[in-house]
């Protein structure tokens, strides 16, 4: 392994600097040091639905790699040392939309002390390989620069200065052509959908009310707090080995298969200690490891190819930002009776995931309410920005948001509550969806509906702001500031859409050695959201033995085997439903064979035996079937449903808000792990928050403006609101152990919570992303909701 | 070339440097002390955290002139040194395992030495305190809850206290 640091010497070939006396070692190189096991006791990871969250956490099992993370020991991308490693850099357009004419490398520079790379230089196919193939990895000379920092060339050289200096010497002639920036304005569509169900135009002709609404969200950015880092080494088998900050190895590699033209074997992808992804780490680290790849190649010699934030943000995908357009017909009671929705998403320069963005924004558009009257249309578009792709929600907060802000903006115009309207119209077992997918089980939307208001006290504090409202109302100037709080429901189809999962056909293996061990392998990775807490528990519960006797290996392509990507919040559900089925027929193999329990007797049957494994494949849950052609039947297997309760105070003169306090409930099927499944709530809550008040991207010219962390604003913990977290238990029967995903569903309430608040308090409704203080400021003088029928 | 003087969780180095040289890159590449990180290499996300003379600062703002002479902790240095050679976690760091206050760990070096300045300064349990001791360290995984959660804990005295 090329990770490990020779004893004594200085940690990079790299550095400037010489070591005079180096102190004595705090950690020894090899194992981690000693460490205090903490008191309390490792209890069994999954129990019986029901038991009280809270008492739980106490027999939790600790994070497991948490050691390394709290010493300083875990190795994340930049931290690996590669002796004789050189430094990849890329050089980038300046243009939104351009023809590229040349890259000429200036007569000062020596040239032979770097190396460079152009689309010429390719090996296998110019393509980053996903859903459409359209994106290149260089644009070659002559080719049509499509966006902002489109990759043109790359260059290695053996220090940054010499990098830096190569990089500036490089010189890029274009031709610009003209780019588009306005989705609505763009011809070319990357993926379109429609879901037509009922009468819909029957329907809102003899609707009490039709209310139409148009709402937009804009670009966000994951800011995982670690860059993009891939370090690329040659192989001697011709291939290559990349090792890096990544969600989903096995779309690295398939993405260096092709543009290196490499065999299975030859492309090695491993994941280093990820510093948080949200889905900015799914798609976007083929494009750094294909680059690093092909410098390595190129020179012979470890490449790092490590980001700076301002290049990471730059360069990287962002959410789609999305127009969401509402015409909506309702009885006198707020029963729903016909929607019609049209989705637009700014795909930016490349398809990228935007296909699948798309469709599970269309599938969720509606939001969780029963309607037998639906149409919805939609479709995503190229502009001359840079591609926008996967980020924790994919594509349901953009409509979710809308869906919220539309339904309780219907509220205000029936004068019913949005506690009420929720209660008439949301999904009950029994259900139909818009695809035609009837709700059987694990339905939980009036259950966390109520617990959230009741928790957050929403009736009552309704109440006040109303009467903030009629006293701001009766004294103009009085009040400096106004209080509100917003109610928002959700759903997220757990796992991925349609019939994803079907193709991917994951698969996990679990081996008992000769030597008596019990090996997990899985691709899927851990960033954070406890991956190598969860598998390896939930093999040993299925096991029947301590959870120290489990190993989860290592995520490298060249041992795990394809598990699938870690994405869709379905890492828990999926693949851990199916390493507790691998878990139970490695159990039921050596029960049967030596007629003891799995704990007393697989050390015996190991080394009697030799190796024994376990692969297992998923199969379709039972009863689950979804129908690409048509576009219906069941888009999920299940749905985790989430409510939450913002708590905000507005400030009438400056327009800033402060969220004071979220509670957010979320069903999640059964909670495998409440101090790491409250992680999530809590983490996917902020993001959301962030998300509604102060994250903005702002383009000119295609070009980010602000691709920095002084000007990205993301929640400091004095801007982060208290977080309430009630995990809600409606197991769901097709997965072993009844969970549900917990990822992403929390990012899809929080925003049009913060919104329904800022309304509550200032009686404004604000229709895009972020509620900024302008957006604030402006929406206090507009005209509300207008009544076409 | 100069050579500069500090010490390091509480060992003395000497090292021959370019003076301008960012105390993040001395601690990382020269030292091998990878637990410091960046994240934005402009001081404003606290990945870098480090504690000069007990002060919390950016060691990617902070070039190794400005130290000389001075004692820097960085989370090699949380850890409490056994007699037997062999190391603990701190009250401090094991409180954050405990809370779940590390998800993806990128954060978790930088926000654990400036809790251990925030407890050093005899900081207490209160939120709104420990919020503001940890508002230049940015957490894009946890929301904070479980951080603050975390070294009230170790700030709470019948915790067992101490760092």
């Amino acid at each position: 392994m090329e990770t490990s640091r020779p004893p004594g010497s200085p940690n990079f070939a790299r550095s400037d600097g010489r070591v005079v006396s180096s102190p004595p070692k705090v950690r020894k190189d090899g194992p981690a040091a000693t460490i205090r096991t903490p008191t309390r006791e490792l209890g069994a990871l999954v129990v019986e639905p029901g038991t009280p969250t809270r008492g739980r956490a106490r027999t939790a099992p600790l994070r497991r790699e948490g050691p390394e993370k709290l010493t300083g020991e875990a190795r994340y991308a930049d931290d690996l040392v590669f002796p004789g490693a050189w430094f990849g850099g890329t050089i980038r357009s300046t243009e939104p939309h351009a023809r590229l004419l040349a890259i000429d490398r200036a007569d000062d520079f020596d040239w032979s002390r770097v190396v460079v790379v152009t689309a010429a230089d390719i090996p296998g196919e110019n393509i980053v390989a996903s859903i459409h193939d359209d994106q290149p990895v260089l644009v070659p000379v002559g080719g049509e620069i499509l966006h902002h920092a489109e990759p043109l060339a790359l260059v290695a050289a053996p220090d940054r200065e010499t990098l830096r200096e190569a990089k500036k010497r490089l010189i890029v002639s274009t031709q610009r052509l003209e780019p588009v920036f306005d989705p609505l304005a763009s011809d070319v569509v990357f993926a379109h959908y429609e879901i037509v169900r009922g009468d819909v135009d029957g329907a809102m002709a003899g609707a009490h009310l039709v209310l139409e609404g148009t709402y937009r969200v804009n670009h966000q950015e994951q800011l995982y707090i670690e860059n993009n880092a891939m370090i690329a080494v040659p192989r001697d088998d011709g291939g290559v080995t990349v090792t890096g900050s990544l969600q989903c190895p096995y779309y690295v590699h398939g993405a260096l298969k092709r543009a290196l033209a490499l065999t299975d074997r030859q492309a090695v992808v491993v994941q280093a200690e990820t510093g948080g992804g949200f889905g900015g780490k799914e798609e976007f680290p083929s494009v750094v490891a294909i680059h690093a790849a092909l410098l390595a190649k190129a020179c012979r010699r470890p490449v790092r190819m490590i980001y700076e934030r301002h290049e990471d943000i730059a360069a990287s995908t962002k959410r789609h930002p999305a127009i969401v357009m509402h015409r909506t017909g309702v009885a006198a009671d707020g029963t729903i009776l016909a929607q019609d929705i049209e989705v637009v998403m700014d795909g930016g320069a490349y398809t990228t995931l935007s296909p699948v963005v798309l469709s599970r924004g269309t599938i969720h558009a509606g939001g969780p309410y029963r309607c037998p009257n639906v149409r919805v249309r939609s479709r995503a578009v190229r502009t001359n920005t840079p591609p926008n792709g996967a980020f924790r929600g994919f594509g349901a907060p953009q409509v979710e948001f809308a869906a919220e802000t539309h339904l309780n903006r219907i509220a205000d115009a029936l004068d019913v509550s949005p506690l009420e309207i929720r209660r008439r119209n949301a999904y009950r077992e029994g259900d139909t969806t818009p695809t035609g997918q009837v709700l059987r089980e694990s339905v939980a939307a009036h259950e966390v509906l109520e617990k959230a208001a009741e928790a957050a006290d929403f009736p009552t504090k309704r109440r006040l702001s109303a009467r903030g409202r009629a006293e701001r109302a009766a004294n103009p100037g009085w009040a400096r500031s106004a209080r509100g709080v917003g109610l928002a429901l959700g759903w997220h189809g757990a796992g991925f859409t349609g019939s994803g999962e079907v193709r991917l056909g994951s698969v996990v293996s679990i081996v008992l050695t000769a030597e008596g061990e019990i090996r997990v392998l899985t691709a899927a990775t851990e960033m954070g959201q406890g991956t190598k807490t969860i598998l390896p528990g939930l093999a040993a519960d299925a096991l029947g033995v301590d959870l120290d006797r489990v190993e989860l290996v290592p995520v490298d392509t060249s041992i795990v085997p394809d598990s699938g990507p870690t994405v869709a919040s379905r890492t828990t559900m999926v693949v851990g439903g199916l390493v507790i089925l691998a878990a139970r027929e490695l159990r039921a193999k050596v029960e049967g064979a030596t007629g003891r329990s799995f704990a007393e007797s697989y050390r015996d049957h190991a080394s009697r035996n030799g190796d024994l494994r376990v692969d297992r494949r998923f199969e379709p849950y039972p009863g689950i079937s979804f129908d690409d052609a048509t576009y219906t039947g069941d888009a999920y297997p299940a749905f985790g449903w989430a409510a939450a309760v913002a708590d905000v105070e507005v400030d009438l003169d400056t327009g800033e808000v402060i969220v004071h306090e979220v509670v957010a409930v979320d069903d999640v099927g059964h909670v495998i792990h409440p101090v790491l499944a409250e992680g999530q709530v809590e983490g996917g809550t902020l993001q959301a928050v962030g998300y509604a008040t102060i994250e903005e991207m702002k383009l000119d010219d295609g070009r980010y403006v602000n691709d920095r962390l002084s000007t990205y604003i993301i929640p400091t913990a004095l801007d982060a609101p208290r977080l309430r977290t009630i995990l809600v238990e409606v197991p769901f029967s097709g997965a072993p152990h009844g969970a549900k995903g917990v990822g992403e569903l929390p990012m899809d309430v929080g925003a049009p919570a913060v919104i329904a608040a800022i309304a509550d308090a200032t009686g404004a409704w604000v229709t895009e992303l972020p509620a900024t203080p302008e957006r604030i400021l402006a929406a206090l003088g507009v005209t509300p909701l207008r009544a076409v029928s | 070339m100069t050579a500069y003087r500090l010490l390091i969780n509480g060992d003395p180095v000497e090292l021959d440097v370019p003076g301008m040289r960012r105390l993040l890159d001395v601690l990382r590449e020269d030292l091998a002390l990878s637990g410091t990180k960046e994240g934005c290499g402009e001081g404003e996300c606290g990945a870098c955290s480090v504690l000069v003379d007990g002060a919390v600062v950016d060691s990617c703002l902070v070039p190794v002139c400005q130290v000389d002479g001075h004692a820097i902790l960085t989370v090699e240095g949380l850890a409490e040194r056994l007699p037997d050679g062999a190391t603990a976690l701190s009250a401090l760091q094991e409180a954050f395992w405990t809370a779940g206050a590390a998800q993806c760990g990128i954060c978790t070096p930088g926000m654990l030495v400036a809790a251990r300045a925030y407890l050093d300064h005899g900081g207490g349990p209160d939120d709104m305190s420990i919020r503001e001791a940890i508002a230049g360290n940015l957490c894009r995984c946890t929301g904070y809850t479980k951080i603050v959660e975390a070294i009230a804990i170790a700030a709470t005295p019948q915790s067992g206290g101490g760092t």
